[in-house]
């Protein structure tokens, strides 16, 4: 038992091959996504740790409730469109490396050209729901004044509410919001929006032949890893800003 | 050459065997994105009772954090296709994957230190929370319309 053991450690790094049995190129994406999930990872957890060191934070259900092309306030339904659409071109880039494992030229093309769209798709989303945010008009009480704010980076029109004249009307919140949400989803958006890029520099090279030429497939399954990242990054973004 | 190219329908078994798995996980995907998204909605409602249970709330806050996990789970074993690597490997990116538990941990801990400090001002005095509006009613859309009024 221990010789057979021993034997198969010396073969797996005795030298010559890959102990893991994986190419250079994809352990290095590999390794680049664990680097970059402990970058998100940092990002996610100092806005945990900041919204816990406050006693009031925004309700997520009152922020993000606007949905396009309607005027229904319905919590959480657009972003769970965007989840939808993002979790869905996963599904056409897995389809797609599966493709490339066949050496099926065509179907690569087609299950990329679908990501790219869901990828573009994701973007519009984000974009709108940025403008929807920043250009919002909100009441907030400021210094005994009524005024009208948008959410960005410096104003947070989602404190407290208070009673004023007879109604409840908002004051100030935390600031540290604007620049969490929009430091976060924006490194994330630039993270999709590389990926698109990426993305469509491999729809060219497949349709122009390179990888038929190559013999095989790997670049697009290293791309692949890097769109899935982006996909799991996004639930925990989905997961710590829309539901906790 | 262009007889393999040409081929779009599953080639063998095993390749529609793969097919069905990858459209299986996404199911999977979707069905506990619902159920998470059923979680926050009821957590939604559950707020509008100015006397809610904070335990229940975090209770549930705690049921979507594990649904999100496994759909984590399921997104790098299947579609990132790591299940299918050599064990070592696979070690090489979850152990210090680990670290991640102590990092929040210790993290949200420090964040809860902090509001504690400031509310009683370094330990010098008694927190009493402040009553606060909860059931506030959504802002109508015409409202948003409105010129300033006040």
């Amino acid at each position: 038992m221990e010789t057979a053991i021993a034997q198969t450690k010396t073969k797996m790094w005795a030298g010559g091959r890959s102990p893991f049995n994986v190419s250079y190129g994809k352990m290095m994406m590999w390794f680049f996504l664990m680097s970059d999930s402990f970058t998100f990872g940092a990002f996610l957890i100092s806005y945990g740790s900041i919204r816990f060191s406050l006693n009031h934070w925004v309700d997520h259900n009152y922020v993000f409730n606007e949905f396009p092309f309607t005027e229904a306030h319905l919590p959480l339904a657009f972003v769970s469109l965007m989840t939808f659409i993002l979790i869905f071109s996963s599904v056409t880039m897995v389809l797609a490396v599966h493709d490339g494992h066949k050496m099926n030229q065509k179907g690569v093309e087609k299950w990329l050209f679908l990501t790219i769209l869901g990828g573009l798709a994701f973007l519009g989303c984000q974009a709108y729901e940025w403008t929807g945010l920043i250009t919002g008009q909100h009441e907030v009480l400021v210094n005994g004044v009524i005024e009208h704010w948008g959410t960005t980076v410096s104003h947070n029109p989602w404190g407290p509410m208070v009673m004023h004249n007879g109604h409840l009307v908002a004051t100030p919140g935390p600031v540290a919001f604007g620049g969490y949400f929009f430091g976060i989803t924006g490194f994330h958006g630039f993270h999709v929006f590389t990926g698109v890029i990426v993305n469509l520099v491999m729809l060219i090279k497949t349709k122009r032949g390179d990888f038929a030429k190559r013999g095989h497939y790997e670049m697009i399954e290293k791309a692949g890893l890097y769109w899935h990242f982006v996909d799991l990054v996004w639930v925990f973004v989905f997961l710590c800003f829309y539901l906790i | 050459m262009s007889a393999e190219i040409t081929t779009h329908l599953p080639v063998t078994e095993a390749d529609a065997a793969h097919v069905k798995r990858i459209w299986k996980a996404f199911w999977v995907l979707l069905i506990l994105t619902i159920i998470e998204l059923a979680l926050g909605l009821t957590i939604y409602y559950i707020e509008m009772n100015p006397d809610y249970s904070n335990l229940l709330v975090l209770m549930i806050k705690g049921v979507i954090c594990i649904l999100t996990l496994a759909k984590a789970f399921y997104i790098i074993s299947i579609f990132m296709h790591l299940g299918d690597e050599v064990r070592q490997f696979i070690l090489t990116l979850a152990l210090p994957a680990t670290l991640f538990i102590w990092f929040i941990t210790a993290f949200i801990a420090d964040g809860a230190s902090f509001r504690n400090l400031r509310n009683t001002d370094a330990g010098s005095r008694i927190y009493v929370q402040p009553k606060e509006f909860h059931n506030v009613p959504l802002e109508a859309p015409a409202e948003k319309k409105e010129k300033k009024l006040d």
